[in-house]
This record gives C-alpha cells, structure tokens and sequence, in this order.
C-alpha cells in the first residue's frame, strides 16, 4: 500500500492518545466505568451515559469483518493504491470500527477473522490502525 | 388527523437545466425561488419565512443571509437546518410548525447547486478532513459510495438481496425518465444493463448511483388563510417526521436507517400507514438507499425489499407502490448533489396530477422521503405525508 497523500487524521486533545498508541502498535477503545460500554471513536465522555468516568483500554486487534466494499475508483486518492478495500471491522471487544483491509479483495468476506496492523503516516506520533487476514 | 391548523404546498418548482455553466448558484436560487412562487401565485414579497440548507458550495453558515440578501427577502422567520440532501423534506415540517405557530404564513423553500459545471466527483471523491469523525473515515478512503456500498454488501449478506434486484430501482426510475423531456437519462435499461455496468465499489454499479446535476428546485408553503385566496390546488402535509441517524459509538446496524423512525412520526402525525400511500418519492442517492428506505417505511417487512421491488412494484402507474415518476435522483435530477428537494416536488405533482400523463397515478397520499449525509455512519431521514385535494 502506498499511503501518502492519503489524508492524515486530525489529532485533539481527546484522540492524541489513540493515534500515539497506534504509532507503538498498540489499538486502543475505551470503556466507560460506570456502564461498562466500549466504544469508538475516542471521546472524553461515555456517549450512553454520559460518564466522564473512562478509560483507555488496550484492545485485542482482532475482529471480524463487518461489511466491505471496494473501491475501483477513487478521486483524489493515490492510483496505485487502488482498489482500496474499505470495511466496518467488529471488533471482538464489541464496537464496529472503520477501516481498511489490505488483502485480495477476492479473499475477504463477511464474518472473516481479521487482525490488526498498523501503517505509518508522515507524522512520526501517529499511525493508522488497518487489518488483515487473521494467521495469513 | 390532527387537530391542528393546517398547512399546505402552494407551489413547486423544478428547474428544468441539468448544466449550467453559464449561470451563478445565486441566479438559479432565485430562478427557483421565482418559478415557485409563480406557480402559488404569489410575489416575493409575500414571502415573510425563509428556508434553506444554505449554499453547500459555500460551506458557510451565513449562507442563509447570503441567500436573503440576493433574494431582497423580508423574512419574519428562518430556518437553516442542515442535514445533507434530506434537509428540504425537514423544511417542510419545519415550515408547517413555523405557520401553524403564527411565525409567518408564507414560507419559502430553496435548493440549487452546480456540482456538474464544477466537476466534482462527487460519490466517488476523496474528501479533506473536516469533522472529528472524518478523521477515524476519510483517512481511509470512505466516500459515499463506499459508505452505500458496506450498506449494500451487508444487507445482501444478512437478507440475501441480489445485485440484480438493486437493478430493478434503477429500471423502475428509467422507465419514467423516458417520459420526463428534461431528464438526463431517458433512455430505459434493463436489469442486465445495470448489473453489466462497470463496478464502481463493489456490490454497486455504475447505473445504482445517482447523477450529477446542476439545478435546484424550491417550493411554497402557506397558512390556510393564504391558501383560501389562491386560485391554485394546494396539497396539505398531513404528517412529518425526521431522524437524525448515526454512528451509535460502534454498535451502527447499517441495513437499517433513521427512517424506520421518521416515517413513523410522519405516519403518526398523519394517522394513516404506509397501505393508505398511493405514490412515493424516494431519495435515491444509489439504489441500496432506496432497498433500505422501502424496508425501514413499513412497506414491506425488513429483509424483504429485494423481492418487493421485483416484478414492477416501483413502476406507475400500475405498480402497487408507484415511485419518483419523474425519473428520480437516478435518471433525472440531483441538484446539489441533495435529492430531498425533487422528491417533493414530484409528490406534488402527483397529487395534483400535474405528471408526466404516462406515468399520473391516481393519487390522493403521497409520501416524501429523504436520506441525506450517508447511510452506514451518520445521515438524517425526514418523511412528510402529503394529501391531495381530493381526499
Ligand atoms: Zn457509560
């Protein structure tokens, strides 16, 4: 995968930590103290309870595939870096997260295992969490 | 039935350009804001309520001021709700309330854009990052058309919808548009035709998207007592609902959208159901949009839309559920890349019996839908229920 000029996330105060993790090979989810959800994308406060009660949690990399479509063409996207798997990844901790998987398209399914890894972007402090095949 | 004061569609227009290289955004706000009222028979200063989604192409919030000054609009009240293409359907139940209320008692409604004379790429496009979110989406190339085509792969997964039942959509949509002199496709296809076109992300095709248009389209609302000086047929919004639909923090089910919940509020405010609709117009932003709207209204159970659009179900005007006549998003008009505006319009004409003749359905109810943003992250579902004169 070639990955610039892809675009680069934006990191605040309530994400830096995700993208730092990412960098060290580390996905991070967090998880709400007071009502036990686990959620994504990061935020400083539980989205169903409201809890400002919460914590970073290390998470498996592992998943299943969720959905997936692949894109043949895309505008304002590298040509070589097509086609570019996009995909909703369950993770086994529960949320469904946003994605891409760097396989064959034709070897990808719904309900596939799938593993994490992590690509590096220009900025040394922040990596982008993709998935694979799981044992491949 | 609600007890309330009424509130009713005066007027409805669709520009009739698909390109307009040669006009501003501004020129064709205006060119709508004009045809509308016109066909209410009204003048622009009756106009004291003002609706808009702004100039998408401007990105500023201050649009709706844009828009009122190029107007020489003198509103007593505005509304600038803004959730993608669904936001002119919310307009109207926004408007409603806004007349019922007392705030003003003719209300105007606008929508144009120029997305084809600027070239954009506009389901298939990369995109900067703008919000929090785009930044855990866009970095990995999720455009609309991907984001529609997760929706699609999971739907066929769970529910077994076939790509060629998709197709069936865009059939439905082409054989209307051959009837409507300014759509952009008018020539009819076949399911063949569609599941033949090229993959733009797989399961969906090229003929499952929408076009890229110029134009816009606005309509007219007023109060009873306006209406009861006017010589035109007006039709009254029976019911609204709307549903801004998201993310849920991961647990998103993406065959499922926020109209399962906007068109029960509309239906409600309605007191009818989805056997009580003669004729629906549905955004059709891609074909799968429109699986799942169908689903998520009630006209059929969830996981059946794949077969209740085979056979010519969508087709006027002997279809059981006769849909966008005029050729829809898919064959016809997507000014702005926001559909929610057409749909409308076309209800209208249904219900007025103003359509093309080949496709005039024998309609006193009719239902609007609209999705706008994107389905499988976050997207707003507005419904409006409309009646006819003649019911
Ligand atoms: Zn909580």
């Amino acid at each position: 995968m070639t990955w610039e000029p892809r675009p680069v996330p934006e990191v605040n105060p309530e994400t830096d930590r995700y993208w730092q993790a990412a960098a060290s090979g580390e996905l991070l989810v967090q998880e709400c103290d007071d009502c036990g959800l686990v959620y994504h994308y990061p935020r400083s406060l539980c989205p169903d309870c409201f809890s400002e009660k919460v914590e970073w949690r290390e998470a498996s990399g592992r998943g299943e595939v969720y959905s997936y479509s692949t894109a043949r063409t895309m505008s304002g996207w590298p040509e070589d870096d097509l086609p570019l798997v996009v995909a909703y990844v369950e993770l086994d901790e529960g949320p469904r997260i946003m994605t891409n998987i760097d396989a064959d398209p034709e070897d990808i399914a719904i309900g596939a295992r799938v593993e994490v890894r992590f690509v590096d972007t220009e900025d040394e402090d922040v990596s982008i969490p993709v998935f694979v095949p799981a044992n491949a | 039935m609600t007890e309330r004061e009424p509130a009713y569609i005066a007027g409805a227009f669709e520009h009739p350009t698909r390109e307009a290289p040669d006009k501003s955004t501004m020129q064709l706000h205006a060119e709508v804001a004009k045809g509308a009222l016109a066909d209410a028979g009204l003048s622009k200063d009756d106009v004291n309520g003002l609706f808009t989604a702004g100039v998408p192409e401007y990105q500023s919030g201050l649009s709706p001021l844009v828009i009122a000054d190029y107007l020489g609009v003198d509103a007593s009240y505005v509304d600038t709700t803004d959730y993608g293409g669904s936001s002119y359907i919310a307009h109207v139940g926004h408007a409603v309330s806004a007349i019922r209320d007392g705030k003003c008692d003719v209300a105007l409604i606008t929508l144009a854009g120029r997305p084809r004379s600027r070239g954009q790429a506009t389901g298939s496009g990369a995109r900067e990052i703008r919000t929090v979110q785009d930044s855990f989406e866009r970095i990995y190339g999720a455009t609309n058309i991907t984001m529609y085509g997760m929706a699609a792969q999971r739907h066929m997964h769970e529910h077994g919808t076939t790509a060629e039942q998709l197709a069936e959509i865009r059939v439905a949509a082409s054989q209307h548009a051959q009837y409507n002199d300014d759509a952009m496709f008018q020539d009819p296809v076949t399911v063949e035709d569609v599941v033949e076109s090229r993959v733009v992300a797989d399961p969906l095709h090229l003929l499952d998207c929408c076009v890229i248009s110029d134009g816009g389209g606005a309509l007219v609302l007023v109060s009873e007592d306006v209406r009861d000086d006017l010589d035109r047929e007006a039709v009254e919004v029976l019911g609204h609902g709307e549903a801004p639909s998201h993310h849920d923090a991961g647990r998103i089910d993406i065959t499922r959208t926020g109209a399962e919940s906007s068109g029960e509020r509309a239906f409600a405010e309605a007191g009818l159901g989805p056997a009580d609709i003669d004729y629906a117009s549905i955004y059709d932003s891609f074909t799968i949009t429109v699986l799942e709207a169908i689903e998520d209204l009630g006209f059929c159970e969830k996981g059946e839309g794949g077969e209740f659009v085979e056979g010519g179900t969508l087709q006027a005007p002997d279809g059981d559920l006769p849909f966008n006549t005029d050729g829809g998003g898919l064959c016809s008009n997507h000014p702005a890349n926001r559909g929610g505006m057409t749909k409308v319009i076309e209800a209208v004409r249904q219900l007025r019996g103003e359509a093309n003749p080949e496709v005039q359905v024998d309609a006193d109810v009719a239902l609007a839908h609209g999705t706008g943003g994107s389905i499988a992250t976050r997207h707003g579902a507005a419904t409006v229920v409309l009646g006819g004169e003649g019911r």
